[in-house]
């Protein structure tokens, strides 16, 4: 059996969290979002050359004779190229086509997304994200509706909300960064990602305070301390089992799926790593700290 | 005894209905099962898919719907003249999305759904014989028809014109024709252009192509003429019909196109199955080297899971796209969730000392409340997904769903029934495979 001193450590896990969220916050300022066109309207062009693949600036030279507003040029794989512009038409496109022919492209992927379509799509993303929010915060307060002193349930719902926002304001910041080097775009994928992370994330919360209120209840309530650090050491095991079986597929998916699952499985993956993290160095210990605090103990 | 004894009946049984569940998912093996294939989504097999905004501005309110389905009509019609298999095309309010399925060109396909099919008669210009000599020579000295100029030149009569269009059979040669009606206007201006034309060829040209070119042998007076080109019957009706079917009832635009080549959706088909099957094989080979004999059984029960969710995909039709791939292999790593649960709750009670059966018991209902609980909050976050969601989140929500539930039935069927089979036998005693 493990037997590890979880609360021992935890200003090391402070320190680091703070650190990670204060660089996501960072992040998120300087490189900021970059918003997809499923949520913004616009085109996306993927092509593949048959040929050798020209350079950025040689495609970018190529198409300068054409109106396709603010566009981005950025190799993907090995022959791929993904053209980011606006919203075109079908004549548009294809003068775009007939302007990169002497490479020998094939035409992989073509999307236009004018602005009714992407204001429905936004419009639906949103209400997706306030009912799933909603339907959380409603799970937290049924979930911990029932606690035995020293725990108060709103400092579990307060806990475990912080949590969330760690475990979706990390993935989020590393995103950014993605962003600012890879192009890495915020799109509804990634929007599903950062809700599963949600449900996922707040399932491993749930589990370690379960654990919590069962030992103490079971337990001599005075040292608090053994009781926490004993129920981490019970769920360490599944926490971390459950993180693996999850992640695996995701890494594969990562590497080997397509552009459009990368990013994706990316915010996943961190969210994942985050909310395992979380329940395991986080919520515990500051739960023990501030009932510590507070002297009911 | 009693226990093991329900236990082995019920193993037998899932036993017997994965068997029928792998040959339905992979029906080359044996055959034993009708051949359904799965249902692929368009950025899996290549495809396009269009959406019309349509113009209903001069439309009076209550006229719109039928204004809506005589669009849906027309454009169907067209869609279907492209041989795609199970084309759709589906109102949403002001809205007309059409999906085709492995359209090789659909540049061509979004010029022929929004063409409006343009017939129009012309006459000989006045230097014909001249242009007719001159392409001659282009030709013969090697030019290709680009070079070549029109002997025709257009007139006022077109397809605008045109009451009916039907498909009839020449009495001289029993090949398929296609003749025409005009419309009252349209009649007088054919009596015009015959009567001007007598012994000189009238061109008929679809879509800037020219058809025939017969020569007219008298004035044509009652509106009524016959094209008569190389058609097979099946191109005759076709014509008959675009014609027919003329302009669009209302304008359309198209808002927003999305194209998947079939090369790019085959890849995508093979990465992602290529993924799922390799984060398969690491969970397998996670569970059997921390849990041992119990990940042993949790690997038997994940892949069974596996072949009931595919089979499942297949009998509820769920079109599988790449989001819905993800979800499903999302929930791959999610269904050993409620195993490992398990096993840690069962290796706990073993250590304080229980017995093999007792621990089990304990281990399962211990477990129960968090797989359940745990399961609730994905199951929930999907729910909204799905009710509310866009294409891409509603096919990652199904999915991801389905597995969850198939999932929950897992690890109370088949891992526990696994489980209690070892019951009473010398492996239970073993405790390092525990």
């Amino acid at each position: 059996m493990i037997n590890f001193n979880f609360l021992k450590y935890r200003k090391i896990y402070y320190f680091l969290s703070t650190i990670l969220f204060a660089g996501s916050i960072v992040s998120l300022v300087v490189f900021g979002l970059k918003a997809g066109i499923d949520l913004t309207g616009g085109s996306i062009l993927e092509i593949e050359f048959e040929a050798e693949r020209p350079a950025n600036s040689i495609t970018r030279e190529k198409l300068s004779g054409l109106d396709l507003g603010e566009f981005s040029v950025q190799p993907a794989g090995e022959k791929g190229m993904i053209l980011r512009m606006k919203e075109l038409s079908e004549e548009e496109h294809q003068k775009v086509l007939e302007q990169l022919k002497e490479y020998q492209i094939k035409e992989l992927r073509f999307e236009s997304i004018g602005p009714t379509i992407s204001s429905e799509l936004r419009r639906k993303t949103k209400s997706v994200i306030i009912l799933a929010t909603l339907a959380i915060a409603l799970y937290i307060t049924v979930a911990f509706g029932k606690v035995a002193r020293p725990i108060n349930s709103w400092q579990l719902g307060v806990i475990s909300l912080f949590s969330l926002l760690h475990d979706i304001l990390i993935p989020l910041g590393i995103l950014a960064i993605f962003g600012h080097f890879y192009g890495a775009q915020f799109t509804i994928p990634v929007i599903v990602a950062l809700l599963t992370i949600l449900g996922y994330s707040i399932n491993n919360t749930v589990v370690t305070f379960d654990r919590i209120r069962e030992n103490a209840s079971r337990k001599d309530l005075a040292d608090f301390g053994q009781v926490v650090n004993d129920s981490l050491n019970q769920t360490l095991g599944r926490q971390l089992g459950t993180s693996l079986t999850t992640l695996f597929p995701l890494i594969f998916i990562f590497f080997l799926g397509g552009e459009t699952l990368k990013y994706f499985s990316l915010v996943l993956i961190f969210g994942i790593i985050c909310g395992v993290y979380s329940s395991l160095f986080l919520v515990a210990p500051i739960l023990f700290d501030w009932i510590k605090r507070k002297k009911i103990i | 005894m009693l226990q093991t004894k329900k236990s082995y009946i019920a193993i037998t049984t899932i036993l017997v209905l994965t068997f029928f569940a792998a040959n339905f998912v992979y029906p080359k093996f044996l055959k034993l099962l009708p051949e359904v294939p799965f249902k692929l989504g368009l950025d899996l097999q290549g495809g396009t898919h269009l959406i019309y905004q349509a113009d209903l501005t001069n439309i009076e309110e209550a006229e719109r719907g039928e204004a809506m389905e005589g669009l849906k009509d027309v454009i169907e019609k067209r869609v279907n003249l492209f041989g795609v298999s199970e084309p759709v095309v589906q109102i949403q309010g002001e809205k007309l999305i059409v999906e085709m399925a492995g359209v090789i060109d659909p540049a061509e396909a979004i010029k022929q759904i929004g063409k409006t099919p343009f017939l129009e008669f012309r006459e000989q210009k006045e230097n014909y014989q001249e242009i007719v000599e001159k392409n001659k020579k282009t030709l013969e000295a090697g030019g290709t028809e680009k070079d070549l100029e029109d002997p025709f030149q257009p007139t006022q009569l077109n397809g605008r014109y045109l009451k009916n269009a039907a498909v009839v059979f020449s009495q001289v040669t029993s090949l398929p024709q296609i003749s025409l009606e005009f419309n009252e206007e349209g009649a007088k201006l054919f009596e015009e252009l015959t009567a001007k034309n007598v012994g000189k060829s009238l061109a008929i040209y679809l879509d800037g192509t020219p058809i025939s070119a017969p020569v007219v042998q008298e004035k044509i007076s009652g509106g009524k003429a016959q094209i008569t080109g190389k058609f097979t019957l099946q191109e005759a009706k076709d014509l008959a019909r675009n014609l027919n079917a003329g302009a669009l009832p209302v304008p359309i635009s198209l808002i927003s196109q999305e194209t998947v080549g079939p090369i790019l959706g085959k890849i995508s088909l093979e990465k992602s199955l290529k993924a799922g099957f390799y984060g398969f094989l690491t969970v397998i080979l996670f569970m059997i080297l921390v849990y041992r004999l119990p990940g042993l059984i949790a690997s038997l029960a994940l892949a069974i899971y596996v072949i009931f969710v595919l089979s499942l995909f297949k009998i509820i039709s769920v079109t599988l796209t790449l989001a819905g791939i993800a979800g499903f292999i999302l929930s791959i790593g999610m269904a050993v969730d409620a195993n490992v649960l398990i096993f840690s709750r069962m290796r706990e009670e073993l250590r304080e000392g229980k017995n093999f059966s007792q621990s089990v018991e304990e281990g399962f209902k211990r477990a129960w409340p968090s797989i359940r609980d745990g399961n609730l909050t994905t199951l929930l976050v999907a729910a909204i997904l799905f009710s509310v969601g866009t294409s891409f989140i509603k096919g990652f929500a199904l999915t991801l769903s389905i597995g969850i539930l198939v999932s929950m039935f897992s690890a109370i069927a088949v891992t526990r029934n696994f489980l209690k089979s070892f019951e009473g036998t010398r492996l239970e005693k073993i405790k390092w495979l525990w």
